[in-house]
């Protein structure tokens, strides 16, 4: 207790913070720790994207944007740290990058004001934004993934997957366990039979989990994997042999780092997608002549244009357009937390407007509004070639099954709603 | 010259057995408190709360029940981490249960859990000593956090396995939620651990602390002079199991709010925890109180001296603090095996002596 008093006096110094004057985006990063690798690329095109605009188009509406990095190594209690110090100096819109994080963010954001973007993780009944009024998941959520992967299969089998197994190789996680739900639903419905298999964290032992899909031989298998716990199936699907076109990833695990260490072995492994992969849009262009060639790319700058590079910008190029939505809403470049929000809501993401900004096709057209903070969940399929060494996309967008997802999500919102006594708002 | 016995006359038996027997000693503690009680809670904010005090006040009141374990009665535990985890359950079941009821007897409850808990697992603890208890126990941290992610019920049936802390109060006000105010959650720890503090204190300086301690000292020679092993083990096991538990209640229901348990109650918090009670000394209350501060103060000073005043990037600062970390406890176990109690006393012992040694 006898430290109290140099807690206040380091408080002291820490309370001087810089004076509020352009538009923060607080990025909750981790560069650092077993999921680094996902969380670099991811963090570099964030701040890259924000950098372009601030050199090519001086900011957003005239306002400079601020990218704050706090390390998080996607540990709650730093994650907890990096909230508490960065609200304060004006942060717009929190992207944690990290389901745990997200739980935890979601009272405290809605408490505070402040606007959350969970894009593709997070907690999926978020899209009910009747019940979530600052919690976002545009463009898709984990069970939109979940269904996609499914109908994605369906489609391969001639619409029947009856009598078919399918195992899902999950991190014993808030974040592995959010698709169970919805493709239990989804067993039942189509008659296959799904098998579920935790790996606990970090991932990097999973001997016995690939030995029983050897045993039990399904025919197809999900993985919902962060960080090391990817490549290491990978490589563990290789070594039993397991057909790799059969192998399908969520999201997060369909990356350049999760393939690579695998070789040629990896070579027909897919993974789900809410956005394009690759550099071949204009965009790219101007980001090499503003930020790369200018020595101002984040990080060391040598992840642009890998999948979660593109994820990075895309959530980046989200928010920027939200920004802008809201400076629209209610006339003045200098915008608050509130205001981010109300731009979020009224966020509507067109083909149009994508090519205005140099991203034609770069991921689906959705629109949010007050009861839908979810977007319209479309979901797409990427497949590696390990010989070119490059992603790309073999399924366009396509929509989901909303007759599932939709009723558990009320289910599920509605148990929060009266668990935490919150009425409807829209 | 400031701090010495001459002149300060003990004159009642009473007196004379006080915790802080040191005019000024004594005076420092009741600053210590009007500070921590009086003027702590007025100015502070949510920045200080979350980011520093409250996880300061709950890692040493799982420090102070580690050091009971290790410090005073010899028994190795790496199984913090799952205590703590049983806290965070049991305080979440009962917050869900009983919903009206005050959450101070949530959280003795669920310290009162714990205690029970720990002496099961402090049964093998009659018959193994050293390295070996030190993996019985290591069994029960990877066992509770299993159980705690393979069985649903404990989590509410809830479709993540997460468990979220509904917002409760304590005589109308809220403690727990976003909601709470940060003076209310600072408060509701502080009392915790200044109640827990007086408890350890006053135990350790009694019989079951001396038996503990005969126990750390000689186990075989405590039995000859008549000290029951089995009693004094299992009283060190649930006097312990109780604080950590009350400290995993308090750290799930009041500092974060979600938790999950493989990534908030992995053996790297049993580890954390044993590092603040070896930094800080072992055998000392004081000891816990400074080893907590120093581990949950650095990396923040780190972050802050680094990242947002020197601009350094921050995977830089996050790998550099792993080093300074590394490194000083390194330099610790070398240089003072003891701990930072052990410089205190060092220090006490010179300036009692202070401008005339001799």
């Amino acid at each position: 207790m006898k430290l109290n008093l140099a807690t206040v006096a380091l408080g002291a110094v820490m309370a001087a913070g810089p004076v509020m004057a352009d538009l923060v985006f607080p990025s909750l990063s981790y560069r650092t720790g077993p999921y680094a690798a996902g969380g670099i690329p991811f963090a570099d095109g964030y701040a890259d994207y924000f950098t372009l605009l601030n050199e090519r188009d001086g900011g957003i509406g005239g306002v400079p944007a601020k990218v704050i990095e706090c390390e998080t190594g996607y540990n709650t209690e730093k994650g907890v740290e990096c909230y508490e110090s960065t609200k304060g100096e004006g942060a717009l819109v929190y992207q944690p990058l990290s389901t745990g994080i997200t739980y935890q963010l979601i009272p405290k954001t809605t408490a505070d004001g402040i606007p959350m973007h969970t894009m593709g993780y997070g907690r999926t009944s978020a899209k009910n934004g009747d019940v979530f009024s600052h919690t976002f998941n545009y463009p898709a959520n984990y069970w939109d993934g979940a269904s996609g992967a499914v109908n994605y299969l369906l489609e391969e089998n001639g619409g029947d997957l009856s009598g078919k197994k399918i195992a899902l190789v999950y991190h014993n996680s808030a974040y592995g366990k959010e698709p169970i739900r919805t493709l239990e639903e989804l067993s039942a419905k189509h008659g296959f039979e799904l098998v579920a298999l935790p790996v606990d964290h970090p991932g990097q032992e999973q001997k016995s989990q690939w030995l029983q899909i050897r045993r039990d031989r399904p025919d197809y298998v999900l993985m919902w994997g962060w960080g090391v716990m990817n490549q290491v199936a990978v490589q563990e699907a290789a070594n039993i042999r397991y057909p790799m076109e059969n192998f399908i990833g969520i999201w997060w695990s369909g990356s350049e780092n999760d393939v690579l260490p695998a070789g040629e072995a990896a070579n027909g492994y897919k993974a789900l997608t809410f956005h394009n992969v690759g550099t071949d849009f204009p965009v790219f262009d101007d980001l090499k002549t503003h930020v790369v060639d200018t020595g101002k790319a984040a990080g060391a700058g040598d992840q642009v244009g890998t999948v979660l590079y593109n994820r990075g910008l895309y959530a980046a190029m989200l928010a920027a357009e939200a920004a802008k939505k809201a400076q629209e809403i209610h006339g003045t470049a200098d915008i608050t937390p509130a205001m981010m929000r109300d731009g979020m809501e009224a966020l509507e993401i067109n083909e149009a407007k994508m090519t205005e900004l140099g991203l034609p096709g770069f991921g689906p057209a959705f629109s949010v509004s007050c009861e839908n903070h979810g977007g319209d969940a479309l979901v797409g399929v990427t497949q590696w070639d390990a010989a070119n060494k490059t992603w790309s996309l073999i399924s366009e967008f396509k929509a989901t099954d909303g007759d599932v997802i939709g009723p558990l999500i009320d289910e599920d919102s509605s148990a929060y709603a009266s668990e935490n006594n919150i009425g409807s708002r829209c | 010259m400031f701090y010495r016995e001459a002149g300060d006359f003990k004159v009642s038996y009473v007196d004379d057995s006080q915790t802080f027997p040191i005019k000024f000693d004594r005076y420092r503690y009741y600053v210590v408190l009007a500070v921590a009680f009086g003027i702590i809670p007025f100015i502070i904010n949510d920045y200080w709360a979350n980011a520093l005090l409250l996880p300061f006040l709950i890692y040493a009141i799982a420090a102070i029940g580690l050091n009971i374990l290790v410090g005073y009665c010899g028994q190795v535990s790496l199984g913090t981490g799952g205590f703590m985890a049983v806290g965070a359950y049991a305080c979440y079941k009962l917050m869900t249960a009983f919903p009206d009821v005050s959450m101070f007897i949530h959280v003795i409850l669920a310290g009162g859990i714990t205690a029970i808990v720990g002496v099961l697992f402090g049964l093998p603890s009659l018959r193994i000593k050293g390295f070996y208890l030190a993996v019985a126990t290591l069994a029960a941290q990877f066992f509770l956090v299993w159980l705690f992610n393979r069985v649903p019920w404990f989590y509410n049936y809830s479709a993540s396995g997460q468990i979220n802390a509904p917002e409760r109060d304590v005589f109308g006000i809220i403690i727990t939620g976003p909601n709470a105010p940060a003076w209310a959650t600072y408060l509701f720890c502080l009392i915790f651990l200044t109640v827990c503090a007086v408890i350890a204190r006053n135990l350790t300086r009694g019989t079951t602390g001396r038996t503990w301690m005969a126990i750390r000292d000689m186990d075989i020679a405590a039995e000859i002079i008549g000290v029951n092993p089995l009693k004094a083990k299992l009283t060190a096991f649930a006097v312990s199991s109780f604080f950590v538990g009350i400290s995993g209640a308090l750290f799930f229901a009041v500092y974060l709010g979600a938790v999950e348990v493989g990534e908030v109650f992995g053996i790297t918090k049993s580890f954390l925890v044993l590092f603040m009670i070896i930094i800080g000394g072992l055998g000392s209350i004081f000891g816990s109180f400074a080893g907590a501060a120093f581990l949950v103060l650095l990396p923040v000073v780190l972050k802050v001296v680094g990242a947002d005043m020197l601009g350094w990037p921050t995977d830089i600062v996050a790998h550099l603090q792993l080093v300074i970390v590394g490194g000083l406890i390194i330099m610790f176990l070398i240089l003072e095996p003891h701990g930072l109690a052990q410089l205190w006393r060092v220090a006490k012992e010179k300036l009692r002596l202070w401008p005339f040694p001799h």
